[in-house]
């Protein structure tokens, strides 16, 4: 099914938290809203003619420029991007999902937005999820176990976001 | 204590003993690298497994948003180091799907040369590791020495043995020398009789099924539940292969080639070779399925070379050569997965135009495969564990990034 298709099917349930779309990119993508996501997750994957089985990757995009000479000439509000790359095996046909996300939650550095999780849909998201928690800084709600998954525990700091600064030291380790 | 069940359930369900914890690697020879898992045991039985990973974290990732495409080929080496061309390839083949960009008839051949070479090389690996961790080590001296030869050939092709960065954005990095083709036809023919005495040694070796067999079994839908993929996705009857179900720009490079995915389909491995049987003990999708697809690739793949190898001599026109280290990229975004040796590996690319990419992104197939090893292992006897982390083939390179 081509993803024209696949968007005119959810747009009859979800339409409203449909936000964005763009059919001739790469990889053609919807983007959802952040309070839409969990459902219409278990909408792909339970719907019997969609049936998106495979959840390839979930990967977290830190849309900011530290540098303020270049950011003053981004087309962009700072904002964090999750993408959810879908594949169902029984149809063979794909779908890219994005998420728009604020960078902090309510504006205050060091706090991660938060999404609903989809590991309840996807066992695949339960260590995604985990990874871009701990790189990119991102809370997924209703998720077992969020803890670091690469970084160790008492990492301080998300290193995927742009204005990451890495630490001087690490008990005692000296980084530079 | 009479009873008429059998002595091992006996000891399951009716003796516990202390719950103790225990610490297997990061530094255990069956871990295949630095993987850590904790094991809780009651007795001999596993009842809870946590696999803690990040010990050999190098932050890829955030390397890759600070150079050029062509300058973080090198890194993609170090991934999965076992199979550094199919990791340049995917890499190669991102960064091209974003360019929009084919490389040359000639080009796509001798890719598939390297590549399936590097997946015959990254099967033995996993073969000889997996009779290692079995105790027995017969199997891993003679596929390393078969692999020797395949690393004998990457050297002569791009200069190095483990990492080549050969296969490389818009081409590869040279051309074959001259007389290489001859050499690896003898390799090939050389080769193919010893795949014979492994399946001798391994396959349908009694202790080798007693160890295997029946243990560790993942049901189809729970594997792509946890988005496992390649071999370990294939030994459990699901018949998926990127390069016959993947994106154009990569099942296009295997057109026009005979082959087959190796799956068991209807109780039935592919038949085009004489292939040893399937023990009566073995259930498909445990371990023992998961090590005989990779055996069965392994012919696969050197059908693929021998008609590669007449294809690329057949090819007029040269060898595309690399692209411009400094280029600037279209903006936009480009995901792609190909099928390496342990499963779909897949990169991203994000772009806002200028020549070091905004974002770059690894998706590694062993890193979703070891996740499904709590599952796998619940229930089975401390024993088993090495033998279930062997069946998938895991590269720590690859999951730490």
């Amino acid at each position: 099914m081509k993803v024209q298709d696949i968007h005119a099917r959810l747009a009859d349930r979800f339409g409203p938290w449909l936000v964005a779309q763009d059919f001739e990119a790469l990889d053609p993508w919807i983007e959802v809203k952040p309070e839409g996501l969990l459902e219409l997750c278990r909408h792909l994957r339970r719907e019997p003619e969609l049936s998106f089985d495979l959840l390839n990757c979930i990967t977290a995009v830190d849309y900011f420029q530290p540098d303020p000479k270049k950011a003053a000439q981004v087309e962009w509000q700072p904002h964090l991007e999750l993408i959810y790359h879908l594949w169902s095996l029984a149809h063979r046909h794909r779908l890219v999902l994005k998420v728009r996300l604020p960078r902090w939650r309510d504006d205050q550095p060091g706090q991660p937005p938060e999404v609903a999780s989809v590991s309840g849909v996807w066992n695949t998201a339960d260590w995604h999820e985990r990874e871009v928690f701990d790189l990119s800084g991102v809370r997924f709600v209703g998720h077992r176990e969020l803890r670091r998954i690469l970084c160790p525990e008492d990492w301080v700091g998300y290193p995927l976001r742009k204005d990451y600064e890495m630490p001087a030291e690490y008990h005692g380790i000296p980084s530079r | 204590m009479m009873s008429d069940r059998p002595a091992s359930e006996i000891v399951d369900f009716d003796v516990h003993t202390d719950e103790m914890l225990i610490n297997m690697g990061p530094q255990h020879p069956s871990t295949h690298g630095v993987l850590r898992v904790a094991l809780r045991t009651d007795g001999e039985v596993v009842t809870e497994v946590t696999p803690h990973i990040g010990y050999l974290h190098r932050s890829a990732e955030k390397i890759g948003e600070n150079l050029t495409p062509r300058q973080f080929l090198p890194y993609t080496d170090r991934l999965d180091y076992l199979a550094g061309m199919n990791m340049n390839l995917g890499w190669a083949l991102c960064v091209e799907k974003l360019l929009g960009q084919r490389v040359s008839e000639k080009t796509r051949h001798l890719r598939i040369i390297i590549t399936e070479l590097s997946r015959i090389a990254s099967h033995l690996v996993a073969a000889g590791c997996y009779g290692l961790d079995l105790g027995s080590f017969t199997p891993f001296m003679w596929t390393f020495r078969e692999r020797e030869k395949i690393l004998n050939l990457f050297e002569e092709v791009c200069g190095a043995r483990l990492t080549y960065s050969y296969i490389t954005v818009g081409g590869v990095t040279a051309d074959l020398p001259s007389g290489w083709l001859g050499r690896c036809e003898a390799f090939l023919d050389q080769f193919e009789p010893v795949i014979d005495d492994l399946h001798a040694l391994l396959t349908n070796n009694a202790i080798f099924i007693h160890r295997t067999a029946g243990i560790g079994v993942l049901e189809p839908a729970m594997a792509i539940d946890y988005g496992c993929t390649g071999p370990v996705l294939r030994g459990s009857g699901v018949d998926w292969d990127l390069r016959r179900d993947g994106e154009p720009i990569f099942t296009d490079m295997y057109e026009g080639y005979t082959w087959r995915v190796i799956a068991s389909t209807g109780g039935q491995y592919p038949q085009d070779h004489p292939y040893p049987p399937v023990p009566p003990e073995a259930v498909l999708g445990d371990s023992w399925h998961r090590y005989f697809v990779r055996m069965l690739e392994v012919v696969q793949s050197m059908y693929l070379i021998r008609q590669a190898m007449e294809k690329y001599s057949r090819a007029g026109g040269v060898v595309d050569g690399p692209a411009q280290v400094k280029a600037k990229l279209p903006k936009g975004e480009a995901y792609l997965e190909t099928e390496a040796p342990k499963g779909q590996m897949g990169f991203m690319i994000i772009s806002d135009g200028t020549p070091v990419p905004w974002r770059v992104r690894i998706r590694s197939s062993s890193f979703c495969n070891l996740s499904v090893l709590p599952e796998l292992c619940r229930g089975v006897l401390v024993a088993d564990v090495p033998s279930i982390v062997g069946s998938l083939d895991l590269v720590l390179g690859e999951i730490d990034r």
